[in-house]
């Protein structure tokens, strides 16, 4: 698997390739703490605003600009407020997190130090999935040894800012990278998203202001104060500032977590060239889903020469997402219908039940999935799916409900050839049992 | 197969009065996981709890289990069954000695999940969703694991192993004793 910077010199993945990078000696030797340092001579509002002018977005998926959300925390609250990391990184084909907690996980504590400095916030939690249980140990290490050299802790560097960091574990639920679920789930609770208003930085964990953000947002948080909210900005493009991590998985030679420029110029370059070309060399890209399952797929012939931009403007004018940067290659040996019913089990499985259109609608998706592919199909199928889908966007509580639909509209939209001989009973796949629970 | 295998191994819950009970080593584990929160949000410490302590000590979460947290927590037997019912990775009763959870989502789905979920099971005897006699062995398939990019995997325990190939499964498993 590559980790590699394309295009740009490697901010996130600057220190990963050296021995022992995720110890205090490797990440201090190569600059680290230092942003902190830094920002605990600015005033709060001032790092906010290099944020804001960094034009760093939630790199989660939604994509949210960042400043504006740590700036929606009132100052004035008496309560205690919180940093809350995201790391619970669920979302299919999405994987760089996992590298950055494994190789670098003092990045990720200078990030959250930061932001509790700007916010005045004393107390940090980072809700790990329960299937990275091996990156908790790393990450307490690593707050060890920022503790014993006064980093974490009380009165960090001789200051009057004191900020403990913790880890919190899920059980696995794709439902808790909700940000109000996993604040529901960090109380304790089933991973029930809460109604917004009152949003997190209002009213979040234990109903205090909370500032939830993705591993690697925070983890650009450092390199922003270190050179910059400008300078960092232009490192990709107006409106989507900086670079950003690609997880590329499915039928490429080189699969792996790359880091680009916000902006980079053609993703069929990207495939093609950077991730080392199709995995087998006869077989043609048949499709791609560039940012994570919840995203439209695309169509081969929407990528090649096309010159499709990889930034948050350039995916959505392409008619997809960049979401979580999660990047499915798919060749022409894959069947559509089967692909798109692996996902629907997906999000049935993850559908949290609170809402009915969500639960529901997920549920008739896979039964209308498992009738189609066992001969079962009928010519109006296609527009019965649009139909029920149509019923889950937008009418569901969160947004795993829009994520299940745009993943099946897209598919039936744009890959009719697929879906046509399943919808006269002509061509069956295999149905399996779905994911257990024990 | 199935009435080879122990009454625990089926779904069957046992409604006990039982309050499990701890080592004073395991009893300070619990009180360094407490004290992550504030001391009135004790309930925040329940996920890490029945994951970490009472699945590894207990083997699944029992009732003798959650009677326990109930008390530790100060809330009601069924707060603590309403959570643990929500997660996938909380076991209600009793998996082998080694759990196999085969990635079945998409990129792995597309990069040969099947054959090796077939390879495991021939190999082992059993379907997915099953448990062998001897109670060594569960195999389960689920969902994404964060590990597209080495897909096929499975993880074993909180074990992630990836790049598979029926050889490498083959490996994997004789290490296993």
């Amino acid at each position: 698997m590559e980790i590699k910077a394309i295009g740009c010199e490697p901010l996130q993945l600057k220190r990963v390739h050296l021995e022992n990078s995720h110890t205090l000696k490797v990440y201090q030797d190569n600059g680290g703490y230092a942003s902190l340092r830094k920002a605990m001579n600015m005033s709060p509002d001032a790092i906010i605003n290099e944020v804001k002018t960094s034009a760093l977005r939630g790199r989660g998926g939604a994509g949210f600009p960042t400043g504006m959300k740590w700036s929606f925390v009132p100052k004035d609250s008496p309560k205690q407020k919180y940093i809350v990391c995201n790391a619970d990184e669920s979302e299919p084909g999405t994987f760089k997190d996992r590298y950055l907690l494994e190789l670098d996980p003092h990045a990720l504590i200078e990030g959250m130090l930061i932001a509790a400095f700007a916010l005045g916030s004393q107390n940090c939690y980072t809700y790990y999935r329960g299937e990275y249980n091996y990156l908790i140990d790393i990450m307490e290490e690593a707050i060890e040894e920022a503790r014993k050299a006064n980093l974490v802790g009380k009165n960090i560097l001789g200051s009057d800012f004191s900020c403990e960091v913790y880890t919190h574990t899920g059980a696995g639920a794709y439902i808790c990278g909700e940000e109000t679920a996993l604040l529901s789930s960090l109380e304790g609770f089933r991973g029930h998203p809460r109604m917004k208003p009152p949003f997190p930085a209002v009213e979040g964990l234990y109903a205090s202001p909370t500032v939830v953000n993705n591993v690697e947002t925070l983890t650009a948080v450092p390199q922003i104060i270190e050179m910059g909210g400008e300078a960092w900005r232009n490192l990709g493009t107006e409106k989507s500032g900086g670079t950003k991590l690609w997880s590329v998985s499915g039928h490429v030679k080189k699969p792996g977590v790359y880091e680009l420029p916000m902006g980079y110029d053609d993703m069929e370059k990207f495939i093609l060239e950077d991730c080392g070309g199709m995995w087998r060399a006869d077989k043609k890209l048949k499709g791609v889903i560039p940012g994570g399952s919840s995203v439209y797929i695309m169509r081969a012939d929407d990528v090649i020469g096309k010159k499709v931009l990889m930034d948050y403007e350039g995916l959505v004018a392409a008619g997809s997402l960049v979401g979580s940067g999660g990047f499915i290659v798919i060749d022409e040996t894959v069947d559509i219908v089967d692909s798109t019913k692996n996902l629907t089990e997906f999000y049935k499985h993850e559908s949290c039940g609170w809402c009915t259109p969500c639960r529901e609608g997920t549920d008739w998706l896979v039964k209308i999935f498992n009738r189609i592919a066992t001969g079962g199909g009928r010519p109006e199928d296609a527009q019965l799916i649009l139909d029920l889908v149509d019923n889950i966007e937008g009418k569901s509580f969160c947004a795993l409900g829009d994520a299940a639909a745009w993943a099946i509209q897209g598919a039936v939209k744009r890959f009719p050839e697929d879906f046509k001989p399943y919808l006269s009973g002509q061509k069956t796949t295999s149905v399996e049992p779905e994911a257990q629970k024990f | 197969m199935a009435s080879a295998v122990p009454s625990e191994y089926t779904n069957q819950v046992v409604v006990t009065d039982e309050v499990a009970t701890f080592s004073p080593e395991v009893l300070a584990e619990i009180d360094a996981h407490l004290a992550k929160y504030p001391p009135e949000r004790k309930r925040s410490a329940l996920i890490p709890l029945l994951l970490l302590i009472i699945q590894r000590e207990r083997g699944y979460v029992d009732n003798a289990g959650v009677n326990f947290l109930a008390q530790k927590l100060d809330i009601q037997v069924s707060d603590v069954w309403e959570t643990a019912t929500f997660y996938s990775m909380i076991n209600m009763h009793a998996v082998g000695k080694y759990h196999i959870q085969v990635c079945k989502t998409l990129s792995c789905r597309i990069m040969g999940e099947e054959k090796i979920t077939e390879h495991i099971c021939n190999r082992l005897g059993i379907h997915a969703g099953e448990t062998t006699p001897d109670g060594k062995f569960t195999v389960s398939r689920v969902e994404c694991l964060g590990s597209c990019g080495t897909a096929p995997m499975m993880q074993i325990g909180f074990d992630y192993h990836e790049d598979l190939t029926p050889e490498k499964v083959d490996r994997i498993l004789d290490s296993l004793k």
